[in-house]
């Protein structure tokens, strides 16, 4: 059974050739069940190996399948090799899954749309290129993934190009990840250059070998990773192109900008922990980021208007969290949260997306208004994915992936109280900007008549989500709900366990409980100010402080102002003033006396005879002169 | 039998040969120019002659054959030639069939 792990990642791929080729002349019910039929034979696959791997485990908890050798250059010789292990298996299983329910939801989403088929090309290279990504053996391999989602997350956030808004963020998208993976490219250099191969494997047993903890060379190596990490999953300092990434269609928004691509950062991470655990300043650093990023984003998201952005921010905020608990060394809390995360925030994304196609495409949330009794059951499972998002306590499963973050964030190894303070101020501002949200949307008067039907194909991965979204939490329970944790114990055969510096029953019961009653309370505020007492949230935006603080976290903290003006600004003026480009000068040069010498020597050809018997006869005394008297 | 020297020969040869090349140069009459080429032609001939001459061997005789045969060939194509431009630009003038053009 796990001799079939690559057709997991082959068929998406195939699926993309045939579209790619020839989807033109494929009917749109043609498209869609290739497109969709692909990703989903590829989830009944992971399934099956999934169950195969769990009943009869192969050796050391680990499966690599080699397929054929890359290249053999001086000693370097990658494979195209997939690795199935606890952590690869998780990742593949919502890829698929989540992928799956997706692609069948774009199937109705996209109907009226004249890219049909052109948007199920990209989506399924996008899949085959996770696939690929989380499954490669080698770090080469894993890098070719990496580039192919970045290449497919351009072109989709660019899918409707006649846009130039949407081009222009397509772009931004490309280029502000270009500068993290730069950074992962040059570690990988590093990497290959001290341990002399890519293999995750090998590297990481002579990385530990031959490493001392703390020294230079892991410090770089994890640092120069998490550059390339930061870049694709939106942390801190590389952020702020994802909220523009918003331009795309709100399935992509779900699948590449929820789901799986931005969380590729947080799989690098995990993938290479030993090289972080060799370098306690990197882990702090990854911590550090992840706090910083979940309350930034989270600030943003109070404020925002368009109903993507919010969920844009929302999830930089999450993958803070995820980067959080990687850092203080709860690695499984982080991947836990992951496959939480994926449920509920692409189940959110849907959710937005029926919103706004039954809207006129209106994406601005104070237009809407009133929407639970249109969109019964997008309003329901919206409301879940809201709960889970806003860990409300027991009932959701995000309660409990993001209070082991937040306790991890404390009693962990590299925890500490003001992470821990970050954590719990980013839990409460999450339930406010969510149920912001939910109150601003759905509630209130209808201002807005809606507009088309909502079929089967937009209901099903809805109500699927949302049962995942309560029912997902269950497979790991906190250890004051009893010893539960089948997916932290399946997880901790790839990654070591979380070291507890303060293990306590008691003292972990309180911690839950300030974190639920925060998350209530931040729910409580939310109804308050942006459902019951409207008036108090715009008074405070009429102040001139409460103006200048809303607009300041409207635009991001200011980061795209800030790197107008240090990077894009001078860039454009440089272009500008080297409009007539000073090394072309040399160039043209060469060009211009080409250009001369030939006018010169055209001027003789007259075409008249008796020039050139001229010519000829001159030419002919002076070189008998030559000959005679030299 | 008059005996003439190499030199007054070879002086006459360059004369004529000059003297074709002028017209060659000045004239701009197609046929003219022709006929200033035979001129030329027959000049380089004189001067094989009185070579051959002076030596007292055939070969400047023959070598003036060829040039006579040659001197008809050329003369052929170049009257053909001739014919085709004044159909062409109803005039002689070498001058007015200066562009490369159909």
């Amino acid at each position: 059974m796990l001799q079939l792990l690559w057709l997991i990642p082959a068929l998406p791929f195939f699926s993309y050739a045939i579209l790619a080729i020839f989807g033109k002349r494929i009917s749109r019910n043609g498209v869609a069940a290739l497109g969709v039929g692909s990703v989903g034979t590829s989830a009944i696959l992971t399934i099956l190996l999934g169950i195969s791997f769990l009943t009869s485990p192969p050796a050391n908890y680990a499966f690599s399948q080699t397929l054929w050798k890359w290249m053999d250059v001086a000693g370097f010789s990658p494979g195209i090799t997939f690795y199935l292990d606890s952590l690869s298996l998780v990742f593949i299983f919502v890829i698929t899954f989540v992928g799956f329910l997706i692609h069948l939801y774009s199937s109705e989403f996209m109907q009226g749309d004249e890219g049909y088929s052109r948007f199920f090309a990209y989506m399924n290279l996008f899949v085959g290129s996770m696939l690929t990504l989380v499954l490669a053996d080698n770090l080469l391999l894993l890098y070719l993934g990496w580039e192919g989602v970045g290449l497919c997350s351009y072109l989709l956030i660019g899918f409707w190009y006649q846009e130039p808004e949407n081009g222009y963020a397509a772009r931004k998208a490309f280029i502000v990840t270009r500068v993290g993976d730069a950074a992962f490219a040059v570690g990988l250099f590093l990497l290959f250059q001290n341990l002399g191969t890519l293999d995750i494997q090998n590297m990481l047993q002579r990385a530990d070998a031959q490493w001392i903890a703390g020294s230079t060379l892991p410090v770089a190596a994890a640092l120069l990773l998490l550059g390339g990490a930061v870049g694709k999953s939106a942390q801190l300092p590389l952020q702020t192109w994802l909220p523009d990434a918003m331009a795309g269609p709100t399935p992509v928004s779900a699948l590449i900008h929820a789901a799986t691509m931005v969380t590729a950062g947080v799989y690098l991470i995990a993938r290479t922990y030993v090289i972080f655990q060799l370098a306690p300043v990197a882990m702090l650093v990854v911590a550090i980021i992840g706090a910083a990023t979940l309350l930034l984003a989270g600030f943003s998201a109070i404020t925002q208007v368009d109903i993507k952005r919010v969920l844009a921010y929302s999830t930089i905020s999450q993958i803070g969290y995820m980067m959080l608990a990687l850092g203080v060394g709860a690695w499984a809390a982080g991947i836990f949260h992951f496959m939480i995360h994926a449920f509920f925030k692409a189940l959110l994304f849907l959710g937005a997306g029926v919103v706004i196609i039954t809207h006129h495409h209106e994406h601005n949330m104070f237009k809407m208004g009133g929407l639970r009794k249109q969109l019964p059951v997008t309003f329901w499972t919206f409301l879940i994915a809201s709960g889970a998002l806003a860990a409300i306590p027991i009932v959701t499963a995000g309660f409990y992936s993001k209070d082991a973050i937040i306790w991890y964030a404390w009693s962990a190894e590299g925890g500490s109280t003001l992470l821990w303070v970050a954590a719990l101020v980013g839990a409460f501002l999450t339930a406010i900007y969510t149920f912001r949200m939910v109150f601003i949307t759905f509630f209130g008067e209808e201002k807005m008549p809606k507009n088309g039907t909502v079929g089967f194909r937009l209901k099903l991965p809805l109500v699927v989500l949302a049962v995942l979204s309560v029912i997902g939490g269950f497979i790991n329970l906190p250890h004051t709900f009893g010893k539960f944790t089948p997916l932290f114990n399946f997880l901790e055969h790839t990654l070591p366990a979380i070291k507890v510096v303060h293990e306590s029953l008691s003292l972990e019961f309180w911690f839950e409980l300030i974190s639920a009653v925060t998350a209530l309370l931040g729910l409580y505020l939310a109804y308050y100010f942006f459902f019951k007492r409207t008036q108090f949230a715009e008074r405070f935006n009429n102040t001139a402080v409460g103006a200048a603080i809303h607009r300041f976290w409207f635009t991001g903290w200011g980061f795209d102002w800030i790197y107008d003006r240090l990077l894009v600004f001078p860039f454009v003026w440089l272009a500008r003033i080297n409009r007539r480009d000073f090394i072309d000068l040399f160039y043209d040069g060469v060009a211009w006396t080409t250009q001369l010498l030939h006018k010169g020597v055209g001027l003789t050809q007259t075409g008249r005879i008796r020039w050139y018997a001229m010519g000829i006869a001159l030419g002919a005394v002076i070189s008998i002169a030559l000959g005679v008297f030299l | 039998m008059i005996h003439i020297s190499m030199e007054t020969g070879l002086i006459l040869a360059g004369i004529l040969f000059s003297l074709g090349l002028l017209g060659v140069l000045v004239r701009r009459n197609v046929i003219f120019v022709l006929m200033s080429i035979e001129i030329m032609l027959n000049a380089a001939g004189l001067a094989f002659v009185v070579a051959g001459a002076r030596w007292g061997q055939a070969d400047g005789q023959v070598m003036f054959i060829f040039i006579l045969t040659m001197a008809a060939a050329e003369v052929s194509v170049g009257l053909a030639l001739i014919l085709q431009i004044y159909h062409h630009f109803k005039t002689l003038d070498s001058d007015a069939a200066s562009k490369m053009k159909g």
